[in-house]
């Protein structure tokens, strides 16, 4: 995490690090779909009945809710590639995907409460789906904690992904436990058997706003991916000169 | 699991016990620790409004979360000293040894603590343990196997970041919660009174996670001591 010399640097983290453009257009264009989105779901999409326009955040909490578990998921897909296959390209995009989804989940954590104190009458509910995200959030961000308390790159990489790999592996097991008590939370919508339960318009600002939210990981996850190329750069000319 | 694992992992054990036993610092501090915690906890909560027997399952897991956390970060503590650590790779045992030797000592450990803390609890919160002591020292091991599995793990990664103590608890406790939820709702059900049947649900779900836990934490174990 910090600049500080890794030792242990292996030469593949000296490939590819031409510098950075000036202005990241893919960035950008990502960034311009989200607010395009946002103003959709604003502006052009029909208010729901019950809830008033307080349902307009649920355009920016399930997306960033897809997006959160996307990371996680790739950041435990390639923990566990990594400690098969040992390439440090693989602990980088973990890294840049721990950090994007810790992002994404605080999103999720703050917007969920501003959600449901309108319209389930709580900010917060012990929920199974509500505990899973939050104690999600705790073992990403004790993610990134880990990795920026080790100095030595190659053992900062195999630290992190077994820890990266059991935060998957966490999931159902917290569920499970946490699944006894009613739950509030609504059930799937979109991707359950059965057709979408949610009227037209309102599908497709969703389905657009999970396409603009998923280009908008991609492209953190390429600015956050070349930070952390540099910086390994840095610090394998760091130790090959001390 | 060959015998020869089996027996270098009990040696493992031995070596830690013997340690703890001629120091005794981190058990009598641990226990010290739950004792004080125990009564501290009582007064945090209003006694006329709570009965203390309703609070006792919630204080006896807390106490065992944490207390046990202080045993399991001196599990590899002590392998830190002069290196302590490269012996014990170079010793002709496989990891899933070591890392069974370890879990073994830390379990002894925080049995220890509950010998002592569940009467303690039963004491100054009033709760009649007598009758439900079998259901309740099953409840007791079986979650402690599922402490100790994780927190053994985490211990080994911990101790060799700049972070030590405080990164143990903060990389253990969420992985506690699927533990320490079945245990503190059978531990509840047991001192309420309910019937054996609700108890054993949450006994089955406690068993099934030690498996996957003893399991997935011996796999990933010689990942973080590869030198």
């Amino acid at each position: 995490m910090t600049g500080s010399v890794a030792v242990g640097d292996t030469p593949g983290s000296r490939t590819r690090t031409g510098i950075a453009p000036v202005v990241d257009w893919f960035l950008v264009a990502a960034s311009a779909a989200v607010v395009g989105t946002l103003v959709r779901a604003v502006a052009f999409t029909p208010v729901e009945m019950r809830q008033g326009p307080a349902q307009k955040i649920f355009y920016i909490h399930a997306p960033a809710a897809w997006v959160a578990f996307l990371a996680f998921g790739l950041v435990a897909i390639s923990g566990l590639l990594y400690l098969w296959l040992r390439d440090p390209r693989l602990d980088r995009f973990a890294e840049s995907s721990a950090e994007v989804g810790v992002v994404f989940t605080t999103v999720v954590l703050i917007t969920g409460p501003m959600w449901g104190r309108p319209v389930w009458g709580t900010w917060w509910t012990w929920d199974a789906r509500l505990t899973l995200t939050l104690f999600l959030w705790f073992v990403y961000a004790g993610y990134l904690v880990l990795r920026g308390a080790i100095d030595n790159q190659e053992q900062r990489a195999r630290y992190s992904a077994v820890l990266g790999a059991l935060g998957a592996l966490l999931i159902p097991f917290i569920h499970l436990s946490v699944y006894l008590f009613r739950t509030l939370h609504p059930q799937p919508i979109v991707m359950k058997p059965g057709a979408p339960s949610l009227p037209g318009e309102m599908l497709v600002t969703l389905l657009i706003a999970f396409a603009s939210f998923t280009l908008l990981y991609v492209a953190l996850l390429r600015a956050r991916y070349r930070l952390a190329e540099a910086r390994g750069a840095l610090a394998y000319q760091e130790g090959g000169d001390a | 699991m060959t015998p020869n694992a089996l027996s270098g992992a009990w040696l493992i054990a031995r070596k830690d016990l013997t340690i703890e036993l001629r120091t005794r610092t981190a058990f009598l501090s641990a226990l010290l620790f739950a004792l004080l915690a125990i009564v501290i906890f009582y007064f945090s909560w209003d006694p006329t409004a709570v009965p203390a027997s309703d609070l006792a399952p919630g204080v006896l897991w807390v106490i065992f979360t944490f207390s046990g956390l202080l045993g399991l970060h001196r599990s590899f503590g002590v392998e830190q000293q002069d290196r302590a650590i490269d012996g014990l790779l170079s010793a002709p045992v496989a990891r899933e040894a070591i890392y069974l030797g370890k879990a073994l000592a830390n379990l002894v450990f925080v049995v220890g603590i509950q010998i002592v803390a569940i009467p303690a609890v039963a004491l100054f919160y009033n709760v009649a343990v007598i009758p439900v002591a079998p259901a309740l020292v099953a409840v007791a091991l079986l979650a402690a196997v599922g402490l100790v599995a994780i927190g053994t793990l985490f211990s080994s990664m911990a101790v060799n970041t700049r972070l030590a103590e405080l990164l143990l608890p903060m990389l253990s406790l969420p992985f506690f919660v699927p533990v320490v939820v079945p245990a503190a709702q059978a531990t509840a059900k047991l001192l309420n009174g309910r019937p054996m049947a609700e108890v054993a649900v949450w006994l089955r779900l406690l068993g099934a996670f030690d498996i996957v836990f003893v399991a997935v934490c011996m796999l990933a174990f010689p990942f973080t001591i590869e030198e």
